[in-house]
Parts: C-alpha cells; structure tokens; sequence
C-alpha cells in the first residue's frame, strides 16, 4: 500500500480527536474528512453537525461545503442555522468543534479574516463563517492548517476566533467561560496546549520530519521536548479514507 | 387569495438602486440566481447586502458592481472557491465598504429582526477582533441612515452577571429567495436544510420567491408541515425552473462545478469578469436563453438530482473533467 500522503496524515490525526459518542463540529474541508473517516472507523456512535442545518448524517458522498445536499443522505434532521447555532452550539452540546484558518497563532487563536491592515489588506479572506461561534462555544476546538511560519505567527493580524487569547486565565477573563482549542494539527505534527499556562508543545511530529524542523518552522516559540513521532495511519484507515471517505480524490490525490 | 405570480421582469422592476437586500441559500446552494443576473441586467446598484454565508450569488453582484456594502460572515464557494474572488479583489481595491460578523451572530440579526425585537444577545464575538475591529465607525453610521448605530455592544447580563454581545436587528427592503415549491398566493415549502431563509424572510419588507415548481395552494396545505413561510409574507411569486444555476437546489438539481470554475477564473479582474457578465447575464434575452447557453436539455441532464438522494452522485465534481 502506498505509503500515507500528508493530507492523509492529517485527516488520521484529526479523526483520532474524536471519541466515540462525542457530538462533532465540522466546517468544509480537512475536517469533514477526519469526522467521515473517525464515523467509519472507531467512533460509529458519534453525531456529526454541519451549521448550515444537518444534523447526524450518514454520509456517502464527501460534500463541497457544509450546505451540500451530500450532507442531507440518512440525517436524522434538516433543519437551519438558527436550530444548529442556538439549541446545538450556543446552549453547549457540541462538545469538540474542528476549524481551519489562514494565520493561526501561539496561543491557538485564528484569523479567517484579513492578512495585513484590516480596511486595506494585503489579502481577504472569506471571513469568520461559523469559525468564531465553534471556536467561543464548542467543548474543545481542533484546528487545521498547513505548517508554514508565516501562516503560525506570534499574533495573528485579525482575531477573527478566540483561542486561549493571550494565555494563562485570558479566555475566562473575556468572557468565554468553557472551551479552548485541544490541538493543532498541521502538515509537520501535532501541538497542542499546556495546562493553566495554555503555551503551546509539539505532541508529535510527522513521519519525515523531526522536531527541530518543526520549530523552525513555526513562527512562535515551541516547546519540543515531549515530542513524538505521531502514529502511523493503520493499512485499514488508508484503505477507509482513500476507497469510501474520498474516492473522487477530491482532496486526497491518487 | 390573491395571485402573486409575476414574470422575472416584473419582480424584477420591484428592486430600485440603493436597495438593502437579503439573499436565501448558503454557499452554492439555493440562490434566487437567475433573479440577481436579471437585476444586474437591469442595472440596479447600489445595494446594501446583508448575508451570513454567501457565495457566487454575492460575488455575482460585487463583480458586476452592483453592491455598496457588505455587512455579512464569509464569502466562497466551498471547495470550488475558498475565497470568493470578487470579493477578495474589491476589498483589497478598497472598492467596497463591509462588515464582519460570524454567521452565529448575523442569525441572531436576522432573528431579532424577524421576531420585532431591536437586537439580540449571543455569546459570539466575546474576545474576537469581530467585537474590537469595525468596518464603518461610529462617526460613518451616524450620517447613514440605513447602518445601525453601532456593530455590536457588549453588555453584562443584569440576572446572571454573564457577559453577552447585542447585536442589531437587520430589516431588509427585500429578500430574495429560490424555493423547490410555492403556491400562487405566495405559500413556501423549502426541501432539504432551510438555511437561514426562514428568518431573512420574516425579517423583509418584501419577499420575492423565485421557484422550482408552482403548486396550487390547497395541494401545499394536505402537508402544511413542510411549509416553511406563509403567503401573507409572501409578495411576489416567479416561476423560474433551473433558477438557481450554477447553484444547486436540493431534491432537483446539483451544483454546476464546470460553471462554478468558469467564474472563479473569469472573476481575476474587470475585463475578464466584464466578458462572464457579458456572455452570461447581458448577452441571454431570457432565462430561457440563458439554460440553452449553458447547454441546454443535455447539461440540465447531467445535473439532475437522483430521487431519494437529493443530488447528483455521478456528477463529474473535479474541474475540467466532465
């Protein structure tokens, strides 16, 4: 079998972030892909959201955005983004939230916004999306970028989602009284967030890199010192990932 | 009852310059898109957008530069386009004044608008730069009428102590919206996930629904169940099958991906996306023209959602490979 891709790599871990019976956040891309593949795999019990109004699908085509009719096949409801967002997100059943982003910084927060001044930027973004709400209310968040050190900066130039804002009691303090982004997961390894302090630590890095490589790559200072190579995907997650989850190879390349 | 079946045209001619509007669907999906290339046909500008997750439909109207400003939460096509290009452009350029909000947040303007209330609280925005950062100042809003008087205000719970942001309620001038079913009196029924399309509507002065299919009133009221806004609501119907393309409409057809790449590399600048608009929304005299140039019979084939899924699963999804 051919040996896992990074985009393979990175839906694994992320699917692995999800315990069975959990219910499940997911935004367009990468994580739909983690959330299908953890459902086929070991979480056959969790319940998957998409706010544009699905609730728990048995999906058999990967969808385009979380509006895609692909999102409707065996749903237990069809509803809207009032239902999701008010009695699912904001009244605090969802309990792990999956987001990407272009900047994404040392304490877990993320611009989907704008790089550059806000009114005239360098380069626009789509925006928040649902990205805020998941990121302020969800149990936990796990986020989704490419490893590049432009894109994890020390600060980000938009909060446009709440991580753990400036550490320590930060987020508590403004406001935000449950959740924090868990994990980062990235195309070098996985970093996720120290106790109290809430400082960043790379948990694992990718088979192909080291940890070195990994801090130099990253735009905040990153402790290292507990990583390990992250686990290998299973001949049965490939298999599950690259023949049901995504055969029109719509992210995953043949 | 009254009949409230117009011609595209006649709807149409309802919408002046300087419009605030709302749009129904969510990304590529369900949009009232023949409708909006009719008004830049018409040459209505000027519009004030309010929106939670647009797409093309948006991006549409800002490339063709029909829009003022944007008050909205994301702007692209899913994975066909994960940042709306003309949006993108126009922003960058400077060319028009917008907005951020999260989705969760443009819901509760949108709810408190439909539900006679001046604003509503949500846990949203605590902590974010969406809370911090405005696009129009306090200064600017004062000498726009339409604007609210400001973008968010954070408050503490007077029974709990809780800190919440208030957003302001959004009542539109119209809301535009592509339905599966609606009856001549304006009775709705929407298949598949309703979006926000429920609020935008009861938050409007005027809604006009383009449709699918028209179905007599009585036939809609044996399942009243899966009606979604009433007639009353209701002020102008358009019977308009395929009006959605290149967006999809659940249980009829799926997305157009060809088209949707088609104005994803047209919108790179203003000559190219003059050419897209050229071609498809100034050149058609009809809608009916404009289906036979997209390729009439045999691409309304090749979109067609299969019965008992709601969307099309051979569909050719990766570009340039139909």
């Amino acid at each position: 079998m051919r040996a896992a891709s990074t985009t393979e790599l990175m839906a694994v871990a992320a699917a692995r972030e999800i315990a069975d019976g959990e219910i499940v956040f997911a935004g367009t891309g990468l994580p739909m892909l983690g959330a299908m593949l953890a459902q086929r795999t070991h979480a056959p019990n969790m319940t998957l959201l998409f706010e544009a109004g699905a609730i728990d699908p048995r999906m058999l085509h990967l969808p385009m955005s979380v509006g895609d009719s692909r999102t409707l096949v065996g749903v237990a409801q069809a509803a809207g983004l009032f239902e999701v967002f008010n009695y699912i997100l904001q009244s605090g059943r969802v309990e792990v939230g999956f987001l990407g982003g272009a900047q994404i910084d040392r304490y877990g927060n993320i611009n989907s916004t704008a790089v550059g001044d806000y009114h005239h930027p360098d380069v626009r973004f789509p925006g928040s999306g649902g990205s805020a709400d998941v990121a302020t209310l969800s149990g936990r968040t796990v986020i989704m970028a490419p490893h590049e050190r432009r894109r994890l900066p020390e600060r980000v130039d938009y909060l446009t989602s709440p991580g753990w804002l400036e550490g320590g009691e930060s987020r508590v303090r403004a406001g935000i009284l449950t959740g924090g982004p868990s994990a980062l997961v990235t195309t070098m390894g996985v970093i996720r967030y120290r106790e109290a302090s809430h400082e960043p630590y790379l948990d694992s890095f990718h088979p192909g890199t080291t940890p070195e490589a990994v801090r130099e790559e990253t735009g905040f200072p990153l402790d290292i010192s507990d990583s390990t190579e992250t686990l290998a995907p299973a001949p049965e997650e490939l298999e599950i990932l690259r023949r049901v989850v995504d055969p029109e190879g719509i992210f995953i390349k043949p | 009852m009254e009949d409230k079946l117009k011609t595209l045209g006649e709807a149409a001619s309802l919408i002046a310059s300087g419009s605030s509007i709302s749009i129904g669907g969510f990304t590529s999906q369900r949009h009232p898109t023949a409708l909006l290339r009719k008004l830049i046909k018409d040459g209505v500008r000027d519009l004030i957008i309010y929106c939670h997750s647009a797409g093309s439909d948006v991006d549409l109207l800002i490339g063709a530069g029909s829009v003022k400003r944007v008050e909205g939460a994301y702007q692209a096509d899913g994975v066909f386009t994960p940042i709306s290009p003309n949006w993108r452009r126009f922003v960058e350029a400077g060319r028009i004044h917008f907005e951020d909000y999260s989705n969760a947040s443009m819901m509760a303007r949108f709810a408190a608008g439909a539900m006679g209330l001046p604003f509503m609280p949500v846990k949203s925005m605590l902590g974010s730069d969406l809370m911090e950062r405005w696009g129009f100042s306090s200064e600017e809003r004062k000498v726009d009428p339409e604007a609210a008087p400001a973008k968010v205000h954070k408050m503490e719970c007077p029974f709990t102590g809780q800190q919440l942001a208030l957003v302001p309620a959004i009542k539109t001038d119209f809301c535009l919206l592509h339905v599966q079913k609606a009856s001549p009196q304006g009775l709705l029924r929407i298949e598949g996930q309703e979006f926000l399309d429920v609020q935008q509507a009861m938050a409007s002065r005027c809604v006009i629904a383009t449709c699918e299919e028209v179905v007599k009133d009585e036939e809609l009221r044996r399942n009243p169940e899966l009606n979604r806004i009433p007639h009353f609501a209701v002020d102008a119907v358009v019977h308009l099958p395929f009006g959605a393309h290149p967006h999809s409409v659940h249980n009829a057809y799926d997305y157009d991906p060809e088209h949707l790449m088609e104005f994803s590399r047209a919108s790179k600048d203003d000559a190219s996306f003059d050419r897209y608009l050229e071609r498809y929304v100034f050149g058609p005299d009809s809608h009916e023209e404009y289906l036979e140039l997209i390729g009439g019979e045999a691409r309304m084939r090749a979109l067609r959602a299969r019965s008992g899924l709601g969307y099309n699963p051979e569909l050719a999804r990766r570009g340039g490979d139909r």
